[in-house]
Order: structure tokens, then C-alpha cells, then sequence
């Protein structure tokens, strides 16, 4: 009996199974950040404890940095205590930290792919949910509590349930101007927040196998958004391309080692899988999200939904909340809706390919009046290659703000905030009550209508400025 | 970790799906580098609400929360379930649960008691036809009861066993693990080569 892409890399990772135990699991690498783990590491002193494996251990300042002013002191005392904690306990454990200032700074999940550390076929996990983005490199990647981050610190292993398996296999190509993010919003809305749950999900198919790395990353990352443990996508030449010749990619004999080996990271053809979802890619259209959670979502060209059009008990009361909160009326078309803000970066759409097409959309045209246009990076060398493309000169002369990397306005824990009853079109992954800022009104949607939405001051694709 | 067997204490009844933890506790929270204390951020953007039935003084010293379906969504913050507990709930109770959530419950001593929908509604109407009743959760059993007479509800929950017995144990999971010493070094002598290192 043949297994699928999540048995094989599970099974290759169990330490140690016992029936009517979870398995205990090894970890191949740790990231951390700033929020998730003083605490962790506070334990680990309190029981006398040491960070096992600081060579699989990588850490970042993302969550609470400033976008503007990094080269200065954190102004918020309270993010400058927790930002100091991490290089404190970095240091006393003698983990390896990219701080505010180094080249390698950026959000955690913009930063192990981009070094070359994520890699197929490992178990990565980070006191963060969106570490599923790492799952499209063929990695089981989850994300985890703050006291199984002092586990994992302090055993390099994980205790955890074997769970089920999913198939997502989207056929077909997406149309032109449809993104790896108006596919994986289009899911989320057909299976809702909890339909991937106990699940690890691979996604497959053509629409897939078509994705550029960085694209790929964007539906894992959302993997989490409909409650699924991860999302994997099964190594391929794309895939491979893109880890060589990266700064911690295997070298020599160690990369033909390691191709060897990622090859046969594949579903074999007579494995089954819990459950399967089909779709169908070429039908898709940009699709954004009307409610407060990623679920409640409709393609661009489609009306805010009433809560008659539920049938559900919950789900109308869901929908009325949802309305009430982000000040909406039902059957006004998503077309219509003004947007105050337009926030393009995050561990979702942070990366280089995401600046150049928001750049591709921009150029030549300028920020509609009474919107801000909010460019953030995912990292430094994201940052810095953005500006050797000239893309930063491209969002400045349309009147956008360029700025430093971080998670910035995806979850506001630094000063990047939206303001109550503010409304924002963001490239982020979640549009839950105040996450951006108490009181601010979120709407999801892919880069290119991000960027086309700042033009027109009202959600609209790229499309609509011809 | 203190053990849980059976707890009895006051319910109160949340209705609402989709509970995210940014709901439970926002991000502005998060920055204090302690374990304790973040009882204040607990609903933070609700509470401000006078009808929010946290306010409702006959849900005082509730320990006991019953939550609409996909609790616990989105973001792994551990603060979540610090935050419920430091503001003294002892159970959660709901008919889905995210998976980090209802971990970092198990791992952080809070019960995450998984029931069938018709059992929340049940409680819901319990709770709010008689403001301030308690709600008995037996761990060993498996069982939540609430109310007298008619309306009196007396169902079982889900939770795994293994979570179950560590509850039940008060244990500590990195005590657990530390006991396999040698089945983690022996993993470790078979890692290839060309796995990547941070140093």
C-alpha cells in the first residue's frame, strides 16, 4: 500500500511511537521570534534546563518592529522590553538571531526560505500559525504554542498525533490576472474556517504544479486559515531551482545526496487520502472577502451577501455580525466599497514576486486621493531587491509609503495600525475583528487587486483601469 | 501543572462562532514577555460592551465557558488560553475546536470539552434561562451536566485520551519526553548529512 507526500516525511521524522501515544516526533528546525517565546524561555531557566539543538534553531525580529525608523531605538517601551528579551535569551542560549538592523532580518517565514533553510521533506515549526507557508517546499510545517516551543527547545521533538491526510487537487490553469491568493480565498470560502481541520493537506494538480515557489508559499500560508495542521505541496524541479545555490542549501555531493532523496518525496500512485477536494482553476475570478473571517469571502464581481442567503443558524448570525462590524449593506456590489487604506506585504504576499507585480499594476498611475498605499517588505533583502529593481521608486512617485520589513499592519503590534471604522484592502491572511488595528474593517485580497484598489479608492482588479 | 479531575462552577454562555484568538486576546496583549497577568486583554474588544455577557453580573465568577462552533481559529498564540485561565475559567466548551487552541489548552492545564452542537445549544438555554447555574465537567467520566428537571443536560464530551490522562496526571509533558533520552539520540545519529544547520 502506497503512502502519500505527509506519511513519508512523517514517518521519516517519528522518534518514537507507542499505541495510544501521541508519536514523538522530531524537529528538523526551530524558528522563533519575539512574541511567542519569552516565556518559553523563562521555563527552560526555571527548570534548569539548556536549548538542545541551537544549530537547528533560527531567530528573527518581525512582529513588533517599526517600518519606519529601524535604525533607531524601538519608540514603544513595551515592544523594545520584548524585542530586547529575544536578543537576551538568544544570547544566553546561544541562538543564532537576525535583529533589527541585519541583513537577514524579516518576517520568520519570508526568512527560512530565503536563506535556503526550509527545505524539502523537513519538520519545521515556529510558535507562529502561518509556519504552514513552508509546507510548499514539500515540509511538514506547523505551527505551535509557546509551551511546545519550550519543548521543542528543550528536546528538539514535539509530541504529536499522527493526523489524517486531504488532497486538494485543483485542475486547470488560473486565468491571467487570477493569483495563488484568489485560489486559496476561493477554497477557504467553499470549505470554511474549520473544514481542514485534523487534516495535513496537500495541495496538487496542475493549477499547482504551475505555481512559481513563491506562490506555492502563498497557499500554504493560508493553509491554517481554514484550520488545517499544514499544507504541503510535493517537491519539483521549481522547487529545487529555487533552493540551489542558496546560502544554507546543501552543496557537492550533499545537494546530489539531497535531490536524490527529494524525488522520491512524492504521493505514490496507489496511496489514498482521507478526503479529497476537487477544484477547478480556470474558472476562478479575483476573489475578496466581504466578513470577518477568511471564510466569508466572493469573487470582486459579486454583491456583499445577506444574511438570508444562509441557511445555517449560525452562519446568519455570523453574517450579520460580520456586516454590522464592517459596516457593510447587503447586496452592495464589493465593487463599490470604499477603502481607506491598502496594505501590501505580510508573510502571505511579502515577497519580491508580490513588489513586482504591485509595481507592475502601479507604475504610471498614482494612489487615488484620501487612500494610503502601505508598501511593506518581508524582509531585508526583499527590501533591498526591490530597490535594485527600482520598484521603490515606482510606489514612491504614485504616492505610496515604501517602508522598512516586518509583519507591519498584518497584525499591528507595532505602530502600522488601522484606526476604528477605518477600512483597509490588505494582501495579509486574516480579516478577524481588529486584528489590523481595534475597530478597523479588513478586507483579503489578492496583490494585483490590492494594488489596482489603490488607484480607484474602491476594491477593484487591475482590469477596471483600462 | 495542577491536576483536574471534576470541576464545578458557574456557566456562561457565548454566542458566537468563529471565536478567533485575536477575539480572546488581541495582538496589542501579546507583547509582555510574562506568563501571567493577561486576564485584562481577555475579549478585550468585547468587554467594552455593557450587554456583552461577560458584564452580566449574574455570570460573576464564571469558570465554565460555552462557545459556538471553530473556537480558538487563527493565530497560535498561547496567550489565549493564559488569558482565559488567568481570568479563572477551568473549561472551555464548544462542538469544534482549532487545532493549536485545543493543544495549547492540553498543554496549559484549561479543558477543551468537545461536544455535539445540540448539547451547546442545550447549555445555552440552561445558562441563559437560569443566569448563574453551574455546570459540572467530570474529566474522569467524560460528562458535563447542567440544570435541573426538564431542561437539565447530562451528555459526554471528547477529548483525547492521552491529553485526558495528563490532565488527570497534572504532568509535564517535557519531563515526559526527557525520558527518552536515548530514543532521541539514536534518531539523531541517523539524520543525513545534507540536513541544513543554522551555525
Amino acid at each position: 500500500m502506497g503512502r502519500t507526500l505527509a506519511e513519508k516525511v512523517w514517518d521519516e521524522h517519528v522518534v518514537r511511537s507507542t499505541p495510544g501515544e501521541p508519536d514523538l516526533l522530531y524537529i528538523d528546525l526551530h524558528l522563533i521570534h519575539e512574541v511567542t517565546s519569552p516565556q518559553a524561555f523563562d521555563g527552560l531557566r526555571l527548570g534548569g534546563r539548556q536549548v538542545r539543538r541551537p544549530d537547528l534553531t533560527l531567530a528573527t525580529e518581525d512582529h513588533n518592529v517599526p517600518t519606519l525608523d529601524w535604525d533607531k531605538p524601538i519608540a514603544d517601551p513595551v515592544s523594545r522590553t520584548q524585542v530586547e528579551t529575544l536578543r537576551r535569551n538568544a544570547e544566553e542560549f546561544g541562538v543564532r538571531l537576525h535583529p533589527l538592523g541585519d541583513i537577514d532580518q524579516g518576517i520568520v517565514h519570508v526568512v527560512g526560505p530565503q536563506l535556503g533553510l526550509t527545505q524539502p521533506g523537513m519538520t519545521i515549526v515556529c510558535g507562529d500559525s502561518h509556519t504552514s507557508t513552508h509546507g510548499a517546499f514539500g515540509a511538514i510545517a506547523f505551527g505551535i504554542g509557546t509551551s511546545e516551543v519550550e519543548h521543542v527547545l528543550a528536546t528538539q521533538t514535539l509530541m504529536q498525533a499522527k493526523p489524517k491526510t486531504m488532497a486538494v487537487t485543483v485542475n486547470g490553469s488560473l486565468p491571467d490576472g487570477v493569483t495563488a491568493k484568489d485560489l486559496v480565498l476561493n477554497l477557504i470560502a467553499h470549505t470554511g474556517t474549520g473544514g481542514g481541520q485534523g487534516y495535513i493537506v496537500e495541495y496538487r494538480g496542475q493549477a499547482i504544479q504551475e505555481l512559481s515557489m513563491e506562490s506555492r508559499m502563498t497557499i500554504c500560508n493560508m493553509s491554517i486559515e481554514w484550520g488545517a495542521k499544514a499544507g504541503m505541496i510535493a517537491p519539483d524541479q521549481t522547487t529545487f531551482d529555487y533552493i540551489e545555490g542558496r546560502p544554507e542549501a546543501p552543496r557537492g555531493a550533499d545537494w546530489d545526496a539531497a535531490v536524490e532523496h527529494w524525488k522520491s518525496l512524492r504521493t505514490d500512485d496507489d496511496a489514498t487520502f482521507d478526503k479529497e477536494i476537487v477544484l477547478d482553476a480556470s474558472t476562478m475570478t479575483p476573489f475578496v472577502t466581504w466578513g470577518t473571517n477568511p471564510g466569508q469571502g466572493v469573487p470582486l464581481g459579486a454583491n456583499v451577501p445577506s444574511p438570508d442567503d444562509f441557511e445555517d443558524a449560525s452562519d446568519k448570525l455570523a453574517c450579520e455580525n460580520a456586516l454590522s462590524y464592517m459596516g457593510l449593506q447587503a447586496g452592495t456590489p464589493m465593487r463599490e466599497v470604499r477603502v481607506d487604506t491598502v496594505f501590501v506585504g505580510s508573510c502571505t504576499n511579502g515577497r519580491i514576486e508580490d513588489l513586482r507585480l504591485a509595481a507592475e499594476v502601479i507604475e504610471g498611475r498614482t494612489v487615488a486621493e484620501g487612500t494610503r498605499l502601505l508598501v511593506v517588505p518581508g524582509s531585508v533583502r526583499v527590501r533591498l531587491q526591490a530597490e535594485e529593481e527600482g520598484l521603490d521608486v515606482i510606489f514612491k512617485e504614485a504616492g505610496a509609503e515604501w517602508r522598512g520589513a516586518g509583519c507591519s499592519m498584518c497584525l499591528g503590534m507595532n505602530p502600522d495600525t488601522l484606526s476604528p471604522g477605518e477600512r483597509s484592502a490588505s494582501t495579509s491572511n486574516r480579516n478577524f475583528e481588529g486584528r489590523q488595528g481595534k475597530g478597523g474593517r479588513t478586507h483579503l485580497v489578492s496583490v494585483p487587486v490590492a494594488a489596482a484598489t489603490a488607484v480607484r479608492g474602491t476594491l477593484s482588479s487591475p482590469a477596471d483601469l483600462d | 501543572m495542577e491536576k483536574f479531575t471534576t470541576h464545578t462552577g458557574v456557566g456562561v454562555p457565548l454566542r458566537r462562532s468563529n471565536v478567533d484568538t485575536d477575539q480572546i486576546i488581541p495582538a496589542v496583549y501579546l507583547k509582555r514577555v510574562t506568563r501571567t497577568g493577561f486576564e485584562d486583554g481577555l475579549f478585550a474588544a468585547w468587554r467594552g460592551d455593557d450587554d456583552f455577557v461577560l458584564n452580566n453580573p449574574a455570570y460573576a465568577g464564571a469558570s465554565v465557558l460555552v462557545a459556538g462552533p471553530d473556537f480558538g481559529t487563527g493565530s497560535s498564540r498561547e496567550h489565549a488560553v493564559w488569558a482565559l485561565m488567568d481570568y479563572g475559567f477551568k473549561v472551555v466548551i464548544s462542538s469544534r475546536f482549532a487545532d493549536i487552541f485545543r493543544g495549547n489548552s492540553g498543554k496549559a492545564g484549561l479543558v477543551a470539552a468537545q461536544v455535539d452542537e445540540k448539547v451547546v445549544q442545550r447549555l445555552w438555554a440552561v445558562l441563559e434561562d437560569q443566569p448563574g447555574a453551574n455546570i459540572t465537567v467530570d474529566l474522569e467520566a467524560r460528562t458535563v451536566s447542567a440544570g435541573v428537571g426538564e431542561g437539565r443536560v447530562e451528555d459526554s464530551f471528547d477529548i483525547d485520551d492521552y491529553t485526558r490522562w495528563r490532565l488527570l496526571e497534572g504532568l509535564d509533558d517535557i519531563g515526559i519526553t526527557l525520558g527518552h533520552e536515548e530514543d532521541i539520540a539514536a534518531y539523531e545519529a541517523t539524520r543525513p548529512s545534507f540536513k541544513p544547520v543554522t551555525m
